[in-house]
């Protein structure tokens, strides 16, 4: 598929625990359409936030190619992936991941102070950020002040503040209750549908797999058809 | 929001912690600056001496007196331009209270403010002084110090030189600059002489010290060679130096005293580094998945130890800036509470300079290893941590 937004060939990936090395994914290939809902799942251990996070710039492959909007990121330096990182990718995590110390506002606003734009226009962005996830009358809310399920929305719009090329989410309902999961679901759907975002998300839950266009199994480090 | 703001409200999240170390930043850097003041006070006598003068005393000891007849021995030796003498008074005025000590000395009347040209003494004063035998010539410190004006009398009870002595305060010399001893008081040392000659005949006819100027202060060595030579075959033999010389020999004893106050100085600020260093490593530790989270947000590693040094270098400036601006007050009050302990009790430009770069040093040195260390952390290592 030559159009396809991500492109991972081959990829293999270890860690070292002292000095055993551990396999955790074996040639690894995958292709994601632009406007792609992905759902990955599989059983713990089995290598599903590894791939998410080869896919996402935020780890190496010990071998194989990832070219990402165009980018083979793989051949990137540290900081030409955190540049490439702030501007194609949002990250969903599954414990949210907010800065405890700053507002939802100040939290959405975060991934904009890498970029040009002035402080009206970051506000403009964090403003329709937090609108789209239903947020508008808690932006000067802390985390902590937050339920779950609002924290997780915060976060969401966080990762679409920028505008980025996929979003990557691993185990977003995780963490929540069933409503609060449902909701999160929803929107992430709406993202898909409505704002055209590719998603690929790591998923345990058979229903949030249900939401995603496509699902694809990993197993002891290996895809299964 | 920027950055900084990020910095000030991580050091609001634990206020007390922050507080605390701001304030011991505050009272280690007031510490220091005190003791520097005490340590550069009492070089600043040392400094002060002119290159100019030298110093005879007796060769055993500085307790022992010369012969007044070695006076005109002396001022026959080439190059030596002027010579003067003096004898350590002591005495006690009021009472032993440490706040009533100040130097008190038998003088040459006739040339002794020749030979110390920064004690300022009017014309017309030393004129007076000069004519009345039983008169006296005291620092402005002491005037005001104990408010004694030209006309009052000055009562010594004497323990040297036993008895009680009065003398009628002539003339009061101001200090040419700050470095210069204004707490000093001269009589004339033929007052002395005479009473001895009364009382204690054999202990008159002596002097404690000469002074000598020389003209060129690159002859210092040859003149004190020449006046020692001379009285090698005396019964009192001599010792010249230069007064720089002989004034860090006068303070000797004290030094080791002086060398300890200048080591704990450093020592507290050492112990203040590794207090700051300890809170920014407990943070940063405490933060290690928000720098993970930051890193994945497209922050670089420059942007982490920016964070973390920051926060340091904030606390240490923050908390450098409260112990210097109470430095000032502080030494203040302390030269005030003994005047005359410590002829010159300023803050030293040196000692601002010093104060200002440790705050900043200690906040940059403290931070290093905890900054290198959250910049450096892998994403998803800090992202596994829990909490
Ligand atoms: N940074 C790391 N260092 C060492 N081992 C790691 C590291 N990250 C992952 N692993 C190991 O790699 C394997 C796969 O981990 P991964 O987190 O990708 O699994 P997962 O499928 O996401 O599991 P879960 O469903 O529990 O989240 C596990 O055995 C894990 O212990
Ligand atoms: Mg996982």
């Amino acid at each position: 598929m030559a159009d396809a937004i991500v492109q991972v060939h081959s990829v293999s990936k270890s860690y070292h625990r002292d000095s055993i090395e551990i396999p955790v994914l074996q040639n690894i290939t995958l292709d994601v359409p632009e406007g792609e809902f992905l759902a990955l799942m599989g059983p713990s251990g089995s290598g599903k936030t590894t791939l998410l996070n080869l896919i996402a710039g935020i780890d190496r492959p010990n071998s194989g190619s990832i070219n990402v909007a165009g980018t083979n990121i793989v051949q990137l330096n540290e900081s030409a992936l955190a540049r490439w990182r702030s501007r194609n990718v949002g990250f969903v995590f599954q414990f949210y991941n907010l800065m405890p110390v700053l507002t939802a506002f100040e939290n959405v606003e975060l991934p904009l102070l890498l970029t040009h734009l002035s402080k009206k226009e970051r506000k403009e962005h964090v403003e329709t950020a937090l609108n789209v996830v239903g947020l508008a009358d808690r932006i000067h809310h802390y985390p902590k002040q937050l339920s779950g399920g609002q924290e997780q929305r915060v976060a969401i719009a966080r990762a679409v503040v920028t505008d980025p090329t996929i979003i990557v989410a691993d185990e977003p309902t995780g963490d929540l209750d069933k409503k609060s999961a449902d909701e999160i679901l929803l929107l992430m759907e709406r993202l898909n549908s409505e704002f055209k975002k590719t998603i690929v998300m790591v998923t345990h839950d058979p229903r949030a797999a249900e939401r995603a266009h496509t699902t694809q199994h990993l197993e002891k480090g290996e895809l299964i058809q | 929001m920027k950055l900084p703001k990020l910095i000030a409200k991580n050091l609001m999240r634990h206020k007390l912690r922050t507080a605390l170390t701001m304030l011991g930043l505050a009272v280690a850097i007031l510490a220091f600056g005190l003791l520097r003041t005490v340590v550069t006070a009492w070089y600043a006598g040392v400094d002060a001496s002119a290159s100019n003068r030298l110093i005879t005393r007796d060769a055993v000891s500085f307790i022992f007196p010369l012969p007044y007849s070695y006076r005109d021995q002396i001022a026959k030796i080439p190059d030596v331009s002027e010579v003067s003498f003096a004898t350590w008074f002591q005495g006690t005025y009021v009472d032993n209270r440490p706040d009533h000590f100040f130097p008190r000395m038998a003088v040459d009347a006739e040339t002794i403010f020749d030979l110390y040209p920064e004690f300022l003494l009017p014309l017309n004063q030393l004129e007076a002084f000069k004519k009345e035998r039983n008169s006296c010539v005291i620092g402005a410190k002491i005037a005001n110090e104990f408010n004694l004006k030209i006309g009052d009398i000055l009562t010594i009870q004497g323990d040297i030189f036993p008895g009680n002595w009065q003398f009628v305060i002539r003339g009061i010399y101001t200090p040419k600059d700050k470095t210069v001893d204004a707490t000093q008081m001269f009589f004339h040392w033929t007052y002395l002489d005479e009473k001895l000659k009364q009382d204690a005949p054999y202990r008159a006819g002596n002097v404690g010290w000469y002074v000598i100027r020389i003209d060129n202060p690159e002859k210092a060595p040859a003149v004190s060679e020449a006046v020692d030579r001379l009285f090698e075959n005396s019964s009192a033999k001599t010792k010249t130096e230069t007064e720089k010389a002989f004034q860090q020999s006068f303070v000797s004893l004290s030094s080791a005293i002086i060398t300890s106050l200048e080591i704990v100085s450093y020592v507290i600020i050492g112990i203040i580094l590794l207090v700051l260093a300890n809170t920014i490593i407990m943070s940063a530790r405490e933060r290690i998945r928000e720098y993970a989270v930051l890193k994945t947000l497209g922050f670089t590693s420059k942007h982490i130890f920016f964070l973390v040094a920051g926060e340091s270098l904030f606390i240490s400036i923050i908390g450098g800036g409260i112990g210097l601006a109470f430095t000032f007050p502080v030494v203040a009050g302390f030269g005030a509470a003994f005047p005359t302990f410590f002829p010159v009790f300023n803050i030293a430009g040196s000692t601002l300079a010093l104060a200002i770069t440790f705050s900043i040093v200690v906040g940059g040195v403290a931070s290093i290893f905890p900054a290198i260390r959250s910049a450096n952390i892998k994403i998803v290592d800090g992202l596994r941590q829990i909490g």
